[in-house]
């Protein structure tokens, strides 16, 4: 069975449309819900999470509609974008009251797996309050998963973290969609779930505008032209030794002091940048990434998709 | 089952260790300090300053502005920093949720402004009958009081600004210049169950025991009732913008 279907969900907030006609379905493994801020995502999450009434449309989690339906939690695990948890108590503590309140019948078993899975077993005996922002995260979904939900819903689970906790999180991830959950997580900075494996869906301004897998996405993501302003001791000397490299696709001097580089190649143009100005007896003293707005990333993602809805 | 412990634990826990217990600790010791003071400085009998202390002091400051600390904290500070949602994301049925969030605020309601009400009024030279009938009173009070403002924490965000409105200006001020205006005040009903017990001419309710009592119940079952519904509907808010 599908675990999670949208038809045709529209979420509005008065004159405000955040989710505007969405269809998704979502199985197995592990998908990301991608999209700059506001673009609707945390509304899709708290509606297949219970905490919010489609205004339009179905949507069910495993045949069930989780709006005004406490049992849907029985096989959903929620780890919300916010921080707050019950900062009193210790990490052990927070996840044996959720797993008294799902009233699991051997308590302590399934919080001794879920802390092990989430690698908590040295802070477990802390207060949540001391923990750092991984930690929290950690723990939340320690907390989320002690009652072995076959769907898990993560909002923004990178939010905050370090480069090592970021990396532990997405195997976290990885590892539970390997298992058969339904993992869906939401983000907003593509780059940060580059290692994950999986599906993605892409939305901006409420609607689901593209979807792929994340090594279709991630090929887009470094083929897509990119536009640098690049400042050195000798603009025109490295226009013309830019010229001759196969990343570049245009120079173009500008107003103030600098060149404009635009290359298809981000990775070559960042590798090679700098032993190009060197070997060329240049200084390199400022060097700008110009087109890195969210919108404009996503924008070209949804215009490059094959599978684009035409939104 | 309508009441889960591990709700009341965790309320229990969250409710003494913030910083806002002190606020429903402080008026509790204020009053009886202030028996003690008074009944060294006045001892004489037949004083009327027991029904003023544990009347007007006791019962229209102590005990509404305790409940309203209390019964608006248990639920409406988990809702406003984000952490109820790790309660609400469990199968706990929402009814069972508000009638244990009641139970640990009336009682605790109880510990901090009945007993201490009882313990004034035996400390107050001859007003032990006066003392126990304002401390059964409060009893009533704590539990009318605190179904109210959880319902009201649920409703709004502004549930202490909205308390204190009914406090202040409908019981303190309406009820008390406009006769009908008692019909709706909690205080008078807790004064009304008083009163049966132990006539006061300074402390009159102008409502019958029976009037007090339904009126009590009717409001009690009414506000949790709807804090039920409305945290049923509790939702959260995505990203519109």
């Amino acid at each position: 069975m599908t675990a999670i279907e949208l038809v045709n969900v529209s979420r509005w907030y008065g004159n405000v449309v955040a989710v505007n006609d969405i269809t998704m379905t979502v199985g197995p493994g592990v998908t990301g819900l991608l999209g700059p801020n506001g673009a609707g995502k945390s509304t899709i999450l708290h509606m297949i999470a219970g905490f919010l009434a489609p205004s339009k449309g179905t949507l069910t989690v495993g045949g069930e509609a989780p709006w005004q339906h406490p049992d849907i939690y029985r096989k959903l695990g929620l780890v919300p974008e916010k921080d707050s948890v019950y900062a009193f108590l210790t990490g052990e503590e927070f996840v044996r009251a959720t797993a008294k309140l799902h009233q699991l019948s051997n308590v302590e078993q399934a919080v001794r797996q879920a802390i092990d899975m989430t690698d908590m077993s040295d802070a477990a005996n802390r207060k949540i309050s001391t923990y750092s922002k991984g930690m929290r995260q950690r723990i939340k979904v320690a907390a989320a998963l002690v009652h072995d939900p076959e769907i898990l819903l993560l909002d923004e689970p990178f939010n905050g973290m370090d480069p090592r906790q970021r990396l532990y999180m997405m195997d976290l991830l990885d590892r539970l969609g390997a298992q058969g959950r339904t993992i869906l997580f939401s983000s907003h900075i593509l780059e940060e779930v580059e290692r994950l494996s999986g599906t993605i869906q892409v939305m901006v301004a409420g609607r689901l505008a593209a979807s792929g897998d994340f090594r279709a996405i991630r090929r887009l993501m470094t083929s897509r032209p990119h536009v640098f302003h690049v400042r050195t001791s000798d603009d025109r000397a490295l226009a013309a030794a830019l010229v001759g490299r196969p990343y570049t696709t245009a120079v173009e001097f500008t107003d103030k002091n600098g060149l404009q580089v635009r290359t298809d190649d981000f990775g070559a143009f960042c590798a090679q940048i700098a032993s190009l100005t060197r070997d060329n007896g240049i200084a390199l003293r400022e060097l700008l990434p110009t087109d890195e707005s969210l919108e404009s990333v996503f924008g070209y993602l949804v215009d490059s998709q094959p599978s684009s809805q035409g939104n | 089952m309508l009441f889960n412990p591990v709700v009341a634990q965790l309320t229990l826990r969250a409710t003494l260790g913030r910083r806002r217990a002190i606020l429903f600790a402080l008026p509790a010791v204020i009053l009886i300090a202030l028996t003690l003071v008074l009944r060294e400085t006045h001892p004489a009998g037949g004083a009327s300053w027991p029904a003023n202390v544990l009347g007007n002091f006791g019962f229209s400051v102590l005990l509404p502005l305790t409940a309203l600390v209390i019964g608006t904290g248990v639920l409406g500070a988990e809702i406003d920093d984000g952490s109820a949602i790790h309660l609400l994301a469990t199968p706990i049925h929402r009814k069972t949720i508000i009638v244990t969030k009641f139970a640990v605020a009336a009682v605790l309601t109880m510990v901090f402004a009945a007993v201490p009400e009882l313990i004034a009024g035996l400390l107050a030279p001859h007003s032990s009958g006066l003392g126990t009938a304002l401390f059964v009173g409060a009893l009533a009070g704590s539990v009318i009081y605190t179904a109210v403002f959880v319902m009201a924490s649920v409703l709004t965000t502004r549930a202490i600004m909205v308390g204190l409105l009914y406090v202040l200006v409908w019981e303190a001020l309406l009820a008390n210049v406009v006769g009908g205006a008692r019909i709706l005040s909690i205080a008078h009903y807790s004064l009304g169950i008083a009163n049966a017990i132990h006539p006061d001419s300074q402390l009159q309710a102008g409502l019958t025991l029976s009037t007090s009592v339904i009126l009590g119940i009717v409001f009690t079952v009414g506000a949790l009732v709807v804090a039920t519904r409305s945290l049923s509907a509790f939702a959260l808010k995505g990203d519109p913008t």
